[in-house]
């Protein structure tokens, strides 16, 4: 694999919140929603970053776009740091990094009307005159399966499947080469859900673009994802193509989060399915040794002291003492 | 668009268009309807029209010369004449009352909108901004919220002169910080959205968002803080007329009319009176349209 496979590569990015403290609260707590994770994203893949909510996946899609400064870390687009931009240079990159949000409610301004939301991109990086821009706007609409027509209208006048269609038409505006999808099919029904990932498949191929999916849906990255990543408590704790992930995980918690999909059998219901033990820990209060321990059914000793880092084992990586098997 | 066979869209297309039609202007017209159900607010509405037409052709429908002297009919009772009597020069107070409307309204909407547009814009600055810029534009809005506002307005008046002029910068000097609070905290809500965030994400400028973005959002709360102050502004134009700071004789106001009046109680009580219920009737009239307009703006209060 050459560099210029790589799209966009993670150096060791953490991410720390304050939380409290002040005034007279006492000392601030810092909660590692991201804590140095290292990651490549290849040239028109989909990389599904999958784990529970509250272990920093959102967060580090926000950081890989700067939509939030890193705490520390490097990323590296096509040979540019993006940490060590200015304002301007960022903002004239952002016409190649994209993003398509989670809730497609929020995500459109309710006092714009479709045309001026698209039209919005292609002004801020001086797409061209005026008509220019409305074709483009009714090309994107029909890009994304939408009447051109709709161009006049208000977010709140279309359905929650058609307001994600508008929300990627928006992000793909300027031709970006890297899309943040952040759960983006979730706040949507499964009929609909199916046909938005089938537009986003059809619009990868066509228009040559590596999507960073973001999810918790584990069908959804089956069905969608080349290579997944697993995220537990703001560290990568597994990295492996969807195949070789699925059929043999490695991590102790990507067996269990698999183990936890509900099966649509029904005599298949509570057999042999090791389940987690315990709560999520909290990322104010980290455990010692390795981050998963407190919920591992295989946990020994060593894993309460020693804080394991992720190895590569053949084309897979993996952050555990005890790998399932390798 | 054969590649798209697969995802139609999920309106059927020949409803579509009338659909759009009957959308269109649902926001605003919603509004409109929730406003009308509101008797109250219509009543402050049919009184505030009456009003501005009373005050716009006043030379027209008022039945006597607003600064004529008649040294010999000084102090009247009502009469059929003079329907409100007359004042200590026997000028006719229902005359003086329509040509202090004139004034009164002027003085009620021009600092107004001077207060609503310095408020807005420190608003949207300082909470988008966030940072330094806040914290200097807060404190800013505390010292003025901290500082008496009637005196800073007097020391204004008295520095600088009583004329119109001088009452709209003293009145948008002690209205723009509680406007600016207000925005501001809207402002903050509104930075988190998901839609400022996609906004930032397309490389939209920071200008551009506060203004083109987030200003839209904050409208309907212009509005109703419009209506609000207006009475307010009325007031404060009163309490300043009266305590001979504002409005100059022989123009006419209605704080400088209840001013002059209160002299004559006794002998002619229609001369303050009349011109305090006439501030009374406007500010109540006012309210009424700014509640009114409050529920109707919000989408939680329809019906």
């Amino acid at each position: 694999m050459t560099a210029s496979d790589i799209v966009l590569s993670v150096r060791d990015v953490t991410k720390h919140y304050r939380v409290g403290g002040g005034f007279a609260g006492g000392p601030a707590k810092v909660v590692r929603a991201v804590d140095g994770v290292t990651l490549d994203i290849r040239a028109r893949e989909t990389f599904a970053l999958v784990g529970e909510s509250g272990c920093g996946k959102t967060t580090l899609g926000r950081v890989m776009l700067r939509l939030q400064e890193p705490t520390s870390g490097q990323i590296d687009y096509r040979g540019t740091d993006l940490t060590g931009l200015d304002e301007a240079a960022m903002r004239a990159l952002r016409k190649r990094l994209q993003i398509v949000f989670q809730d497609p409610y929020a995500s459109l301004n309710p006092r714009m009307r479709i045309g001026e939301i698209l039209a919005e991109p292609l002004r801020s990086h001086g797409y061209g005159p005026p008509a220019d821009i409305r074709d483009r706007c009714a090309e994107l609409l029909e890009m994304v399966g939408l009447r051109k027509q709709y161009l006049h209208n208000y977010p709140h006048q279309f359905s929650g499947g058609q307001r994600q269609r508008i929300g990627i038409a928006r992000a793909l505006a300027n031709n970006p080469d890297f899309v943040v999808c952040d759960e983006s099919v979730s706040a949507l029904d499964v009929s609909i859900q199916a046909q938005v990932l089938n537009l986003l498949a059809d619009l990868q191929d066509r228009l040559k673009l590596t999507y960073f999916f973001i999810t918790h849906d584990l069908a959804v990255v089956r069905q969608f994802a080349d290579r997944v990543g697993v995220m537990f408590l703001g560290r990568l704790v597994e990295l492996g193509t969807t195949e070789e992930l699925f059929a043999q995980p490695l991590h102790p918690y990507t067996m269990l989060l698999m183990s936890a999909v509900p099966r649509p059998d029904p005599r298949q219901r509570g057999r042999d399915r090791p389940m987690m033990q315990g709560e999520i820990p909290s990322p104010m209060h980290l455990p010692s040794g390795c981050r998963f321990h407190t919920r591992c059914p295989f946990a020994q000793e060593i894993c309460r002291r020693e804080d394991p880092s992720l190895q590569a084992i053949g084309s897979r990586a993996v952050a555990c003492h005890f790998p399932l098997s390798g | 668009m054969t590649h798209t066979s697969d995802l139609a869209p999920d309106l059927p297309p020949d409803l579509a268009p009338a659909h759009e039609a009957l959308e269109e202007a649902s926001f605003l017209r919603d509004t409109v309807r929730a406003f009308r159900r509101n008797r109250m607010a219509m009543v402050g509405l049919a009184f505030v029209v009456a009003l501005v037409v009373c005050a716009v052709f006043a030379p027209w429908i008022s039945p006597h010369d607003p600064y004529r002297v008649a040294l010999d009919e000084q102090l009247l009772g009502p009469s059929r004449t003079y329907w409100l009597g007359t004042d200590n020069f026997g000028r006719d107070v229902l005359t003086r009352i329509l040509y202090g409307a004139r004034i009164s309204l002027v003085v009620g909407i021009v600092p107004s909108l001077i207060s609503l547009a310095i408020g807005a814009v420190m608003g949207i600055l300082s909470g988008y901004l966030g940072g330094r810029t806040d914290f200097v534009v807060m404190r800013l809005a505390d010292m003025m919220i901290a500082f008496p506002s009637l005196l800073l307005a007097m020391v204004v008046m008295y520095t600088l002169g009583a004329n119109l002029l001088n009452i709209f910068l003293a009145l948008a000097l002690v209205g723009w910080a509680s406007v600016a609070r207000v925005v501001r905290s809207q402002t903050l809500a509104l930075r988190e959205k998901e839609f400022i965030e996609a906004a930032r994400a397309n490389g939209t400028s920071r200008s551009r968002i506060m203004f083109g973005h987030i200003f839209p959002n904050v409208i309907p709360t212009l509005i109703v803080l419009f209506s609000l102050s207006i009475p307010e502004a009325i007031m404060w134009e009163s309490s300043l007329s009266f305590l001979g700071v504002g409005v100059q004789p022989p123009e006419a106001s209605w704080g400088l009319l209840v001013a002059k009046g209160k002299e004559y109680m006794f002998q002619a009580p229609t001369v303050a009176i009349a011109p305090g219920i006439a501030i009374l009737l406007t500010v109540l009239a006012f309210n009424f349209i700014g509640d009114g307009l409050r529920d109707a703006l919000d989408p939680s209060m329809k019906d």
